[in-house]
């Protein structure tokens, strides 16, 4: 294709050509929107129909783990706006600078993410055969938390019975949408984490700069949507019903 | 170029306020504000997602045309959520004690 310095031939100008990139990354980010649309909701249908299931669940997760995740991604997302920024006033260094910074603070939310399923891994609280929302209140240990936690956690098992006696089939299923959701958001973000190594390559080429830096606000828009996506999370899967507790 | 610029100082503003507000959602869900409690944490959600729209994704400056394919995107989402909702809220009396009471009767069924 014919193509002067960045400008390809179909384009007439830089900013017609960052306009249509522009343009087209947000018609991608309106499907990703409908996407998750449909798992949020399957969540708010299924949540809806077993309240008392999806509020015991929801007490399981960490909230401290949680609320420090959403910190780092919002931090990451400051760091990402700034790399486009850089970008647009020429600061070259600064660019790959804040590229790495978005890099690490991504990384350190998919680590915690680690731990938090390894957590509801030794709970027993991945879907399945040895899926049980009692395990920790049959078999304390240190592993499933504070004596006080486990007692306020078996009452509110109790409680639940008498409203769903199914509640650990109901529980599964809001583990299941669990994993579902949050697991799509990390594999997201792995994707992400791809395209910012790649743009950390580019960038240390030097090829962003005032006249040129779509590759980078484009993959920005990607992150800062990825970081919309948990701003929802959040709150349905870790807050609601959490005064229960 | 013709685009606009956002100062670091907007950014770092647009920080601050979703830090405040993760933490303000955190603490009122430590409250019980009875069927309040949903509505809060979504409202501050979405404003926070509204932030990030408008200043970190550079919303409020694009063009006419960009910003109509962004309200589209919400307004397919609306008509996905609302018509879906609509639908399941209306198919029982009480949907909530139905499909309980249903997957509770399949259950003795089974058994």
């Amino acid at each position: 294709m014919h193509r002067t310095g960045e400008l390809y031939g179909q384009f007439q100008t830089l900013d017609q050509q960052k306009e249509t990139a522009t343009l087209g990354m947000w018609v991608f980010l309106v499907t990703e929107i409908l996407f998750f649309g449909g798992l949020f909701l399957t969540y708010t249908i299924n949540r809806h129909a077993f309240s008392t299931a999806f509020g015991i669940g929801g007490n399981m997760l960490d909230l401290t783990l949680g609320a420090a995740n959403t910190v780092v991604l919002i931090l990451s997302s400051l760091t990402m706006a700034m790399a486009v920024w850089s970008a647009t006033t020429s600061r070259k260094s600064l660019v790959t600078i804040f590229l790495i910074l978005t890099l690490m603070l991504g990384g350190v939310f998919l680590g915690v993410k680690v731990i938090e399923y390894k957590q509801k891994f030794d709970h027993h609280l991945i879907p399945g055969a040895n899926f049980d929302i009692s395990y920790c209140v049959k078999n304390p240990s240190p592993v499933c938390g504070t004596p006080a936690e486990l007692a306020s956690e078996a009452k509110e098992i109790e409680e639940g019975l008498k409203v769903d006696p199914d509640l650990n089939a109901h529980a599964q299923l809001y583990f299941s949408l669990y994993f579902g959701m949050t697991g799509l958001h990390a594999l997201h973000m792995v994707v992400g984490a791809g395209l910012l190594l790649w743009l950390i390559g580019q960038s240390l080429k030097g090829r962003f700069d005032a006249n040129y830096n779509t590759p980078v606000e484009n993959i920005g828009l990607y992150w800062h949507f990825v970081d919309i996506v948990w701003i929802y999370l959040f709150p349905l899967l870790y807050l609601i019903n959490r005064h229960l507790a | 170029m013709s685009e606009h610029i956002v100062s670091p100082k907007i950014y770092v503003v647009i920080l601050l306020a979703l830090m405040l507000g993760t933490f303000l959602t955190v603490f009122a869900a430590t409250r019980d504000f009875g069927p309040m409690n949903i509505v809060i944490a979504l409202g501050i959600a979405t404003i926070k997602a509204t932030l990030v729209i408008l200043f970190f994704m550079h919303g409020k400056y694009s063009s006419r045309r960009t910003k109509l394919v962004i309200v589209s995107g919400f307004f397919w989402l609306a008509i996905m959520l609302g018509l879906t909702i609509a639908d399941y809220s209306t198919r029982h009396a009480e949907p909530s004690r139905s499909l309980l009471e249903e997957s509770t009767s399949l259950r003795l069924l089974h058994s």
